[in-house]
């Protein structure tokens, strides 16, 4: 285990800039990194800590804007860093293969998934033509994937994201290379989708002894997959240790502190008094149902959780709140009062009194406004507000989401993502509201930031007295914040009630599912949670 | 190091700030990557606007005086000769610049102000408003617009008030197109129904929301229209209904002076004569495309990735 000749790769003091704001920055600091064949190693840390750019350099890649600086990369006795480019595309793909976070995005829309599979292997001379449909068949075996015989025929719009996923590691795997580099592989699917795919992930890099770097900012997803954890922080390396140990005693306090995470609970509470009722909506688009029969009520000062996959009608449900989707039938009732049904009819009182976060922080602000303006808008629009008064509120609101005056003039391309969306949450505070719609506000966001985000959200709650609607398909956020409970499927409401209830057994079948399929952190978990969904299943 | 600097904090997240910089030190610094192209483009547009604005001082002669001698060779007195009726054809190229692009420029504001309006409202209110726009607009580019402009112009009269009216709405519709298709790309964003939640008006939507976001590609459009509008002026006035003589311009002084083309043979310098406000016209439509050329380069997003 020891010996220096099973070593893969060895980085050392590996440094690398970045441009921005016409100059370069480093922003790989001095890292060193060594992975021996078959070993599969975890680099988690927050969006910005250079986990990416580190991953790419394991192949000798820099990708535009960025530059290898500093520092020695041996792969296997090739050093990359002073390798010529044909040399390096020659181990590229064919000893070290990349599978990327958007499978979607790495195929080709025009060509069979079986062509794109074994391409590179034909090209780089590993496969033959007339046996390369075997390989690609055992491949799509190895990786679970539905009726592997014929899946190669398929074009990449045929096939779920799960699915083409696990079809992007098998490409990744045709010419058996030594090293796959796993750049956030799972972070776009469902739950429920994921786990599936972390098990072929993990089952084909096990069989064919494949060395792997698996990046990640999910920790319960890399104690499932990793032999060692790797932390990294502002492209410097915080901490290193094999798994067990890490999840154990990590040493260092950032490491804690990312330990942490999701360790916020708050009991279930309920009030009686209503601020929000939805009374039998029935909605549609055209013609297409979305929404059928959706009753619940949002009690004041408290969250209610909307949960439930894609399609489950969540964000309609938001829209027919909000004004944008006039429901068929049924209606919205706000403090006893009907609310009209569209946003035409409403005043700028009752516009007022709700307010709206999106998933997307990027898309939710202009870009072309600066903080000061976006979060001055509603101050300004709501209270009639001028000059210095806004800028006072304004800054208000900035310490109220533990940010601070240095960000009003940023443009929203020069804030991080949790701050993106702490920006969003200040707009939303600034109208004074009584209801908050979260549509999936940390879902796009790092475990870490995530978790800073709902401390927020729920001091906010505690200080404003605000209730919040918050809608997600992340279980683990509304075992964090919620006090009651509403779990939709296919546009219905499924089950409802206090928290308490709905997440200890008996459950719903559907939420049992979605319960069984959130990772845990610790080792083996994966295994356990297969072998109990194989067992509900058999 | 203290533990807060250990620990998690939203200030301290990676984000790329830039410096802050003035409007005057950000065009600097692009100035400075600015290919050469985009540098001789910049200095011919520079040199037809101070040529155009002070056109009756760099005159030697006046824009309609007749002299005695039509079609005088090149000579000190006429650098350029004289043309049919005997005025200096020097003098008129450079009064030239200032009606032609002077007209042009006017045409192409106008043609934005309607098809840009119209666009973003097609785009921000859908529905009939949309439908009713874009098939009149459909209409309208049906018909091929050289010969449409023609049959109006003869109509309404050749004026400079309707030339510029026609031009600019046959040429809003290609305005109208391109400003619709950008806003609809912005329309759908959260701010923009982040706002429309606030209960902000459609005119701030417009202004504040979507304009803002759309302005490289129409900045960029305005270049390429204002070269095709200066075209269909020059065409018109070569076919003899644009702009009106004694007015000098361009177009009707390669019509004009056309004859003297067929005496190249004889003398070089006459031939030459009526090709000059031709190439008055192509330096300019080329310059104008080289600028537009760098500023599309510069915004389509490519910069990012540096």
């Amino acid at each position: 285990m020891s010996s220096e000749a099973d070593i893969l790769l060895r980085m050392r003091d590996v440094r690398i800039d970045g441009f921005a704001d016409e100059q370069w920055h480093e922003i790989i600091k001095g890292v060193d990194l060594t992975l021996r064949k078959g070993e599969v190693l975890g680099l988690i840390g927050e969006s910005g800590a250079g986990k990416s750019t580190l991953g790419l350099a394991a192949m000798g890649f820099a990708r535009p804007g960025c530059r290898l600086t500093g520092g020695e990369i041996l792969f296997d006795g090739v050093d990359l860093m002073r390798a010529s480019e044909r040399q390096k595309q020659r181990l590229r793909g064919a000893r070290i293969a990349y599978v990327a976070q958007s499978a979607a995005a790495a195929f080709n829309p025009a060509h069979r998934l079986l062509d794109q599979t074994v391409e590179s292997g034909i090209r780089h001379g590993v496969l033959r033509p007339d046996n390369a449909r075997e390989t690609a068949v055992e491949l799509y075996r190895a990786m679970d994937l539905p009726d592997p015989e014929h899946f190669g025929d398929r074009f990449p719009h045929q096939v779920s994201g799960g699915q083409l996923q696990r079809a992007m590691t098998a490409m990744a795997m045709a010419c058996r290379p030594d090293l796959i580099v796993f750049d956030e592989p799972t972070t776009a699917l469902d739950v429920t989708t994921q786990v599936n795919v972390l098990a072929a992930m993990r089952g084909a890099v096990k069989r064919f002894d494949t060395a792997a770097i698996y990046i990640t900012h999910d920790l319960a997803v890399v104690a499932q997959m990793a032999d060692r954890i790797k932390v990294l922080r502002h492209g410097e390396e915080i901490e290193e240790a094999d798994t067990e140990t890490m999840l154990r005693a990590p040493k260092q306090p950032y490491t804690r502190s990312l330990w942490a995470v999701r360790s916020i609970r708050k009991p279930g509470e309920g009030s009686a008094d209503k601020v929000l009722e939805v009374r039998g909506v029935t909605a549609a688009y055209g013609t297409r149902p979305v929404l059928e029969d959706v009753s619940f009520d949002v009690p004041r000062g408290r969250t209610v959780a909307v949960v439930g996959e894609s399609g489950s009608g969540k964000s309609t449900a938001a829209r027919v709140i909000t004004g944008l989707l006039p429901p068929t039938d049924g209606g919205v009732r706000f403090n006893g009062q009907d609310l009209a049904p569209d946003l035409a009819g409403r005043s700028k009182e009752d516009l007022r009194r709700i307010q709206m976060i999106y998933q997307m922080a990027d898309t939710a602000m202009n870009p072309r406004q600066t903080v000061r303006e976006i979060i001055g808008r509603p101050v300004q629009f709501y209270f009639a507000k001028t000059g210095a008064e806004v800028d006072a509120r304004v800054s208000e609101l900035l310490q109220m989401i533990e940010l601070d005056d240095s960000f009003l003039d940023r443009l929203p391309g020069e804030l991080s993502g949790g701050q993106k969306q702490r920006i969003c949450i200040a707009r939303a505070l600034a109208a004074d509201p009584e209801v908050i719609i979260c549509d999936e506000v940390t879902s796009a966001l790092d475990q870490i930031v995530q978790d800073g985000i709902l401390k927020l959200l729920m001091r906010l709650q505690k200080d404003l007295g605000v209730s919040y609607i918050f809608i997600t398909h992340d279980i683990a956020t509304v075992r964090a914040i919620s006090d009651e409970i509403v779990v939709m499927y296919q546009g219905r409401v499924v089950e409802k009630g206090m928290k308490e209830d709905i997440l200890s057994p008996p459950h719903a079948d559907y939420t049992a599912l979605l319960l069984s399929s959130v990772p845990e952190m610790e080792v083996g978990w994966l295994d356990r949670t297969l072998a109990a969904q194989g067992d509900g299943a058999a | 190091m203290s533990e807060t600097d250990q620990t998690y904090s939203a200030r301290q997240e990676a984000a790329i700030v830039h410096t802050r910089r003035g409007w005057r030190e950000r065009t600097l610094i692009e100035l400075r990557k600015a290919p050469w192209t985009a540098w001789f483009g910049m200095f011919v547009i520079l040199c037809y606007l101070l040529v155009a604005l002070f056109a009756p001082w760099i005159a030697p002669h006046g824009e309609a005086e007749i002299f005695d001698t039509p079609y005088a060779p090149w000579s000190a007195q006429f650098p350029f000769g004289t043309d049919q009726i005997g005025r200096d054809v020097l003098s008129r190229l450079i009064y030239g610049a200032r009606n032609t692009i002077g007209i042009a420029l006017a045409t192409t504001f106008l043609a934005f102000l309607i098809g840009g309006g119209m666009g973003l409202m097609a785009a921000i209110s859908r529905g009939w408003v949309d439908q009713v726009l874009s098939r009149l607009v459909d209409v309208l580019m049906a018909i091929p617009s050289l010969i449409f402009a023609l049959m109006l112009l003869s109509i309404f009269g050749a004026s400079a008030v309707s030339l510029i009216a026609i031009i600019a709405v046959l040429d809003s519709t290609r305005v109208f197109r391109l400003a619709r298709a950008v806003a609809m790309n912005v329309v759908v964003m959260d701010y923009v129904e982040a706002a429309r939640l606030r209960g902000e008006r459609l005119g701030w939507v417009m202004r504040r929301e979507i304009l803002p976001n759309i302005m490289p590609p129409l900045v960029a459009e305005f270049g390429l229209r204002f070269c095709f509008v200066f075209l269909t002026i020059a065409a018109l006035s070569f076919l003899g209904v644009g702009i009106q003589p004694p007015t000098a311009d361009w177009g009707s002084m390669v019509r004009e002076n056309a004859a003297l083309i067929q005496f190249a043979q004889y003398d070089l310098k006459a031939g030459l004569t009526p090709l000059l406000p031709a190439a008055a016209i192509a330096l300019l439509t080329v310059a104008v495309n080289f600028v537009v050329d760098w500023f599309l380069m510069k915004t389509s997003g490519l910069r990012d990735e540096f």
